[in-house]
């Protein structure tokens, strides 16, 4: 069988391709996992595309890996069993936005600049929970990570704003999840039995998605920030359970890092509010002060001076200043483990980053967001390297890796983990949690073609 | 090119400010991550380091690049400004290396030889053309080679020298003397032949005792501020000079019109106002603009050569995205004020059939439609 012309015949020779130059970008992401170059590429114009896609992949047992912006750095979207990587970015459509309903049907390329943009321009009171990834970042690929916003603090990960898929079965099925797989209408996957949960955090092994219902929120006309600084890293957590308190944050940002100097041994944490109006911005400043009182009191914090260019940078959406990370040492790359964590751990984490940090001979950055009302929280163990020294890349990989088992000694689960840590995960996992996920990926993918090699538990 | 390591491939170079729609023309044109900008810049290294072989795709991937600059404008990172430079550096090694492809190989073969990409007699550059050679005037008119050969180019320095006539400006060609700028030989990595070029025409310009230049076309416009020496004017900052000291007064003209920035006059050199300034002062013109404009407008598609050997054509080239662009604004007039944003948008708007409900006009030719006095 000559898949080529399979492929050509089902998107049209513009969108498949098997040169070198494709092969070798997609063979890889940004991060430092493995690489491996697939078969083809394959860029899909809609579901029905896909799902010839899938029904050939199937017929030949191909392992297929679906993508969107691959910007996980942990190698999600590296096809380590070769096959055909399905670019989804052709498919960006913006379905639909139910305004009073406050949702979003939108097809897996959409960008989180895309929607944004969007948004602002044509319901300027609605906004989406939005990383602090590049805007090239695929909103779906970052719900099926389980990522974290904006607005996580007060709503949780954006994998719980998700009101109603439409998936490519790995057998080649179209299926509808939610309240649109009963009504024309995309407000809730509940009540329904949860079976969201399926393809949600499972990266690409369990379906393809093609359209995804998300919630949107209220957009306010205001939006400020206050930086509370403190030196005792122990006292973090509960500053963070004092500003979640008042339920006047939108956003909760935590930092540390050694350079620029001024922000070394201090930690930032960063907090996002908003208002319709001055009146309202300047009620939740007061309260937001006033929740940590005790320690501008006690001189174990204070809130921090913005210039208007610093502050101007900290309002940026998404934020470049984490992307940047990458140029610390004018070397294009970083790694990082995002563990989540209870926040009460933050201080023992920020101990082992450094202490990893240090054993490796390597600078550091953290970055962490709340999620929730302070029920978790993903503390970034971020580390720069240098993509023309071996040495330093070296390096970072060894440091990252230590960081997931860190994480995993903290009580903490590592978010978007490469296959190394997934393997950590499973070994770690309950049995029989391991044995069920094993158990829907077999009934699911008899063949084993999505995205082998991911959360594959060992026999 | 010692830092091109220093891409992280991270993506907001294919943005506008936005970041509303990709705004970097090949990856809009053709999808996939290698033809965004970080793309092209791991593949230029891997090629460097031998870990990719040239190939006729390659090169398509390196030449397709319009060098329109939306990614050194939006890149986030400290090494924006060397984006474009590594770009034409790659290209220089393809060259040095003897791997052009052939259609560059031909666009500069043909500029080396005959003074313009298509190969065209040196006698045909402006023997159309009935303006006075260059003779201690104010100003030198500068053509350019889309305004000396290209249809829709000669159009508009026809349009723009009865403007110059009939304002009473001072003003001379160089004729059959001119020599191609040497923008796109630039953007090509031929940097010795731009070298080349450039001292020709400075050489000429300089005895002539020229001092002023004005350039119809905004690569020509660019080229010539880096010769050194000259004061430089695009044509549209003479327009509105005109307008603004009532040597031309345009006539009313009720249309609705948007303006396309080329990516020369604007991105490059920050001339965005006086074209506008020049069409706000036709009574009755209504000035709409595109979604993107300004710093984040969209190219055409038409720089590095591909005005010539378009790389990036087809039903998603960004010349006719950017037409159904124009379109949705409502405007009867895509308003340019470059020779190659005239060509290729002009033949998009033909190829998306909406020739009768968009006309692409220069400057010039709107002024002169409406009637001057």
């Amino acid at each position: 069988m000559d898949i080529y012309k399979a492929l050509v015949d089902i998107v049209g020779e513009e969108f498949v391709s098997r040169n070198e130059e494709e092969l070798y970008i997609y063979s890889r992401d940004s991060g430092l996992t493995e690489r491996e170059k697939p078969d083809f590429v394959v860029m899909p114009g809609s579901a029905e595309e896909v799902q010839k896609i899938v029904l050939l992949a199937n017929k030949y047992k191909i392992p297929l890996i679906p993508v969107g912006a691959s910007l996980t750095l942990s190698g999600l979207a590296v096809p380590i069993r070769k096959g055909i990587v399905v670019d989804l970015r052709r498919m960006d459509r913006i379905i639909e936005v139910n305004r009073l309903g406050r949702y979003a049907v939108i097809e897996p390329g959409v960008t989180q600049g895309k929607l944004k943009a969007f948004l602002e321009r044509n319901y300027p009171d609605l906004c989406h929970s939005m990383p602090d990834a590049p805007p090239s970042a695929t909103v779906v690929g970052n719900i099926l990570i389980h990522g974290q916003g904006n607005l996580s603090q007060l709503y949780g990960f954006n994998s719980t704003m998700v009101t109603g898929l439409e998936i490519v079965l790995p057998t080649g099925k179209i299926c509808r999840i939610g309240s649109c797989s009963l009504s024309p209408y995309w407000f809730a996957v509940e009540p329904l039995p949860y079976l969201a949960g399926i393809f949600l955090g499972w990266f690409g092994t369990t379906g393809i998605i093609t359209k995804l219902g998300l919630r949107l929120y209220p957009r306010k006309r205001l939006r400020d920030i206050e930086v509370f600084v403190l030196d005792d890293p122990e006292k973090v957590a509960d500053v963070v359970y004092r500003i979640t308190h008042t339920e006047m944050a939108e956003d909760v940002i935590t930092m540390e890092q050694p350079y620029p100097m001024m922000f070394r041994d201090v930690v930032l944490v960063q907090i996002y509010f908003n208002g319709d109006s001055e009146e309202e911005i300047e009620f939740k400043r007061k309260m937001l002060w006033n929740s940590v009182m005790n320690y501008i009191r006690s001189r174990d914090g204070g809130f921090m001076f913005l210039t208007p260019d610093v502050q101007e940078d900290f309002l940026e959406k998404p934020a470049s200043s984490v992307t940047r990370f990458a140029d610390v040492m004018k070397g294009g790359g970083f790694v990082y483990c995002g563990a989540i964590i209870p926040v009460e751990k933050f201080a023992e984490a920020l101990r082992k980053l450094k202490e990893i940090a240090k054993r490796h001979e390597i600078t550091y950055g953290h970055v962490g967001r709340i999620v929730g009302r302070g029920h978790c929280m993903m503390f970034s163990f971020s580390f720069p390297f240098n993509r023309a020294d071996r040495a330093s890349m070296e390096r970072a990989k060894e440091a990252l890796h230590e960081s997931y088992l860190a994480t995993l000694e903290l009580g903490g689960i590592p978010w978007k983990p490469e296959l190394f840590a997934q393997k950590m995960i499973l070994e770690r996992m309950d049995k029989n949690a391991a044995e069920l996920m094993k158990q829907i990926r077999g009934l699911l993918d008899p063949n084993g073609i999505m995205n082998p090699g991911n959360w594959e538990v060992e026999p | 090119m010692m830092d091109i390591h220093r891409c992280f491939r991270c993506g907001y170079c294919k943005f506008p400010d936005d970041f509303s729609k990709y705004n970097c023309p090949p990856y809009a044109r053709f999808r996939f991550e290698s033809f965004s900008p970080g793309g092209r810049l791991w593949l230029t290294r891997a090629f460097l380091n031998g870990e990719v072989d040239f190939s006729k795709h390659l090169s398509e991937i390196i030449f397709s690049c319009t060098a329109c600059k939306n990614c050194a404008e939006n890149c986030r990172m400290g090494f924006k400004d060397e984006i474009v430079d590594w770009i034409v550096s790659a290209r220089r090694e393809i060259l040095e290396r003897g791997l052009a492809p052939p259609f560059v190989r031909d666009f500069l073969e043909n500029i080396r030889k005959y003074g313009n990409p298509w190969g065209l007699p040196r006698k045909q550059r402006a023997d159309w053309l009935r303006a006075k050679k260059y003779d201690g005037d104010d100003y030198l008119l500068f053509l350019g080679c889309e305004c000396s050969y290209e249809d829709r180019g000669r159009s508009m320095a026809k349009n723009f020298v009865e403007i110059l006539e009939r304002a009473g400006v001072s003003f001379g060609i160089l004729g059959e003397n001119e020599c191609c700028d040497g923008n796109e030989v630039f953007m090509l990595g031929e940097l010795g032949l731009f070298q080349e070029l450039a001292e020709r025409n400075k050489k000429t310009m300089s005895e002539l005792g020229v001092q002023k230049v004005i350039a119809i076309s905004p690569h020509a416009y660019n080229a010539i501020k880096s010769y050194e020496g000259f004061e430089v004017f695009h044509y549209s900052q003479i327009l509105w000079d005109l307008i603004q000291s009532g040597e031309i007064k345009p006539g009313e003209l009720r249309k609705t019109v948007t303006y396309h920035d080329p990516c020369f006059l604007g991105r490059y050199n920050g001339i965005y106002e006086e074209p506008r300034e020049v069409l706000n002062s036709v009574p009755g013109l209504r000035l709409v603009e595109m979604e993107r404009n300004r710093k984040n407008s969209f190219c055409c598609g038409g720089g590095s050569g591909n005005f010539v050997f378009d790389l990036l054509r087809g039903s998603y080239s960004p010349a006719r995205e950017r037409v159904r662009e124009a379109a949705e604004t409502g405007a009867e007039i895509i308003a340019v004020a470059c020779p190659a944003c005239k060509a290729m948008l002009d033949d998009a708007a033909k190829d998306e059939g909406l020739k009768d409900r968009v006309a692409v006009m220069d400057l010039s030719e709107i002024i002169l439609r409406c009637g001057i006095s």
